[in-house]
């Protein structure tokens, strides 16, 4: 699928969701029910800065697609980190180069965005796009 | 005047203001506190009646600023019996303060020196220290603390030499809340000579300190803490020891070459004070200072140790709710856990409700990994915070585990 569907469709999901509560709760579950990292890439290297809570990115190119996976002491960044990798794993470093990231703002998340909250999000997709940025040079 | 919370209320309009469609429930105090709307019009009176520089000008406006400035000063010194008002440097808070202390000892001082920090500092402590010993290799040692969040006290004993020179340590800890036993710890080091710089910005808003019978040599605090505004701080020494430091910052009429004759520099406190200070800031300092005393610190102590009491024991009814720092004497903050739970994970569902706490190391990474803990929940209450937001805070809280767990 290509990244803006995939962006589409969550922001139709999330658009079914009444109030921030509903929101949370959803992000809570996919943080609480993905287990996303292997324990073996959960190390210093993977960390990405400016995280209140311990987030960590892991990054493998696998036929020209980027596979990402991350995992996050607090279940809220870890919820959010499934979001992103939804959108952006499993596609082109090219194709994520290209993609913006406004639906954040659609699904209503858009306070995560400020580089001030100390949850790392900002620093998340920077790092994703550096990714892309030298798998694309490949 | 009779203690009347609700009353109080009504001078800080922020009080009014809803987040997220809910009431704010302030509990972020000992990260800034909230301002009366005395100290805010203090403010805007400055800049629409009489705003001016202060450097002795000829017309009368200067006159009013210079006079509002030194005034504020002078409220300063009173609020802390300190004998002369030249005693009282007025900078841009704690941060600032402790540098120009730190910066001032760096040529005192050599790798045959010791000084004495405790493991409960704010990073603002501990940093300029460092800073300074890379400088002048002076070595640092550290006061351990105990299970319950206070300073090893027979540490502090054992640690204590004629190698130490300087003391830091803060009166109040931010992370905890522990109230030091800083008379004891000033007198011990005075047997042996050592000056004592006591950070007290955590204590300000919530201890009347009379820093004579305190006999303290360094003594820092920032407005902001104690409803004043940001920008703007004090530090107090003894003449003997600002005397006998160096300058911070050039600039003004200040040399910029570092020599230790006295009279090359302005006299006391000018002398620390280069450049166009916070003006507007040192008058509403001294705004909080007179609307805090004009409630009374008896009554604001008592208060909030109600708070802090009745906090305490609704939290510990929470399962597996963790409080860390359970020192006998502390101000009103509580620093805590819920199980495995991430402390930014209930920072920010509570924030969802309406309700400020802070959340994570609090500046104080040795207090963190005293503890083993990655970071903890942190209310922290004011004698304007109610029980009934504490009832609130605390069925919040239950709600946010559950969304949790």
């Amino acid at each position: 699928m290509e990244i803006i569907d995939v962006q589409n469709e969550i922001i139709e999901e999330f658009s079914l969701f009444e109030d921030w509560m509903q929101r949370y709760e959803y992000m809570i579950e996919l943080g609480k029910s993905i287990d996303l990292i292997d324990s073996s890439h959960k190390i210093d290297s993977n960390l990405i800065k400016g995280c209140q809570s311990k987030l960590w990115l892991h990054a493998e190119l696998n036929e020209n697609k980027l596979i990402f996976k991350a995992d996050s002491e607090a279940i809220i960044t870890k919820g959010i980190a499934a979001v992103l990798l939804r959108v952006f794993s499993n596609q082109t470093p090219k194709s994520i180069l290209e993609a913006n990231i406004e639906f954040i703002d659609k699904i209503g998340l858009k306070e995560h965005l400020s580089p001030t909250r100390a949850n790392g999000l900002l620093s998340m997709i920077k790092q994703i796009k550096y990714y892309a940025l030298a798998f694309n040079k490949n | 005047m009779a203690f009347n919370v609700n009353k109080i209320r009504e001078d800080f309009p922020i009080l009014k203001r809803k987040v997220n469609g809910y009431p704010l429930v302030y509990f972020d105090n000992a990260a800034t506190s909230q301002k009366p709307k005395q100290v805010i019009n203090s403010i805007v009176n400055y800049y629409e009646n009489y705003n001016s520089n202060i450097h002795r000008g000829v017309h009368s406006i200067s006159q009013e600023a210079t006079d509002a400035y030194e005034g504020a000063r002078k409220k300063i010194q009173k609020h802390f019996n300190v004998k002369n008002s030249n005693e009282i440097i007025l900078t841009s808070g704690t941060t600032h303060s402790i540098n120009l202390v730190a910066n001032g000892f760096t040529e005192l001082l050599n790798n045959d020196d010791e000084i004495l920090i405790s493991e409960l500092e704010h990073h603002s402590n501990i940093v300029p220290c460092q800073m300074m010993a890379e400088k002048n290799g002076v070595k640092i040692k550290v006061i351990p603390l105990t299970s319950n969040g206070e300073l090893n006290y027979d540490s502090f004993l054992d640690l204590l030499s004629k190698k130490t020179k300087l003391v830091f340590v803060n009166h109040v800890s931010n992370a905890l809340g522990t109230i030091n036993p800083i008379k004891s710890i000033i007198s011990k080091a005075h047997d042996y000579g050592a000056a004592v710089l006591i950070d007290g910005a955590q204590a300000s808003s919530h201890i009347k300190t009379d820093l004579q019978e305190l006999d303290v040599d360094f003594y820092t605090t920032s407005a902001h803490k104690l409803c004043g505004p940001t920008g703007i701080g004090m530090l107090f020494g003894k003449k003997e020891w600002l005397n006998k430091i160096p300058p911070y910052q050039g600039g003004g009429e200040m040399i910029s070459e570092v020599t230790f004759e006295k009279t090359t520099y302005a006299e006391l406190p000018h002398k620390f004070e280069a450049g166009t200070p916070n003006i507007v800031g040192a008058i509403g300092f001294g705004v909080a200072l007179d609307y805090l005393n004009h409630i009374g610190f008896d009554d604001i102590e008592s208060y909030e140790s109600e708070l802090l009491s009745y906090a305490t024991t609704k939290l510990k009814e929470i399962p597996e709710l963790k409080i860390y720092g359970e020192a006998k004497n502390k101000t009103s903050v509580i620093s805590f856990n819920v199980g495995e739970l991430h402390s930014y994970d209930i920072g920010t569902i509570l924030d969802k409700f309406g309700i400020a706490v802070r959340t994570g190391q609090h500046c104080a990474q040795p207090v963190m990994d005293y503890f083993g803990i990655s970071g903890t929940v942190r209310a922290s209450f004011s004698f304007y915070n109610t029980k009934e937001e504490i009832d609130y805070f605390c069925k919040s809280l239950e709600r946010a585990i559950a969304m949790l767990s």
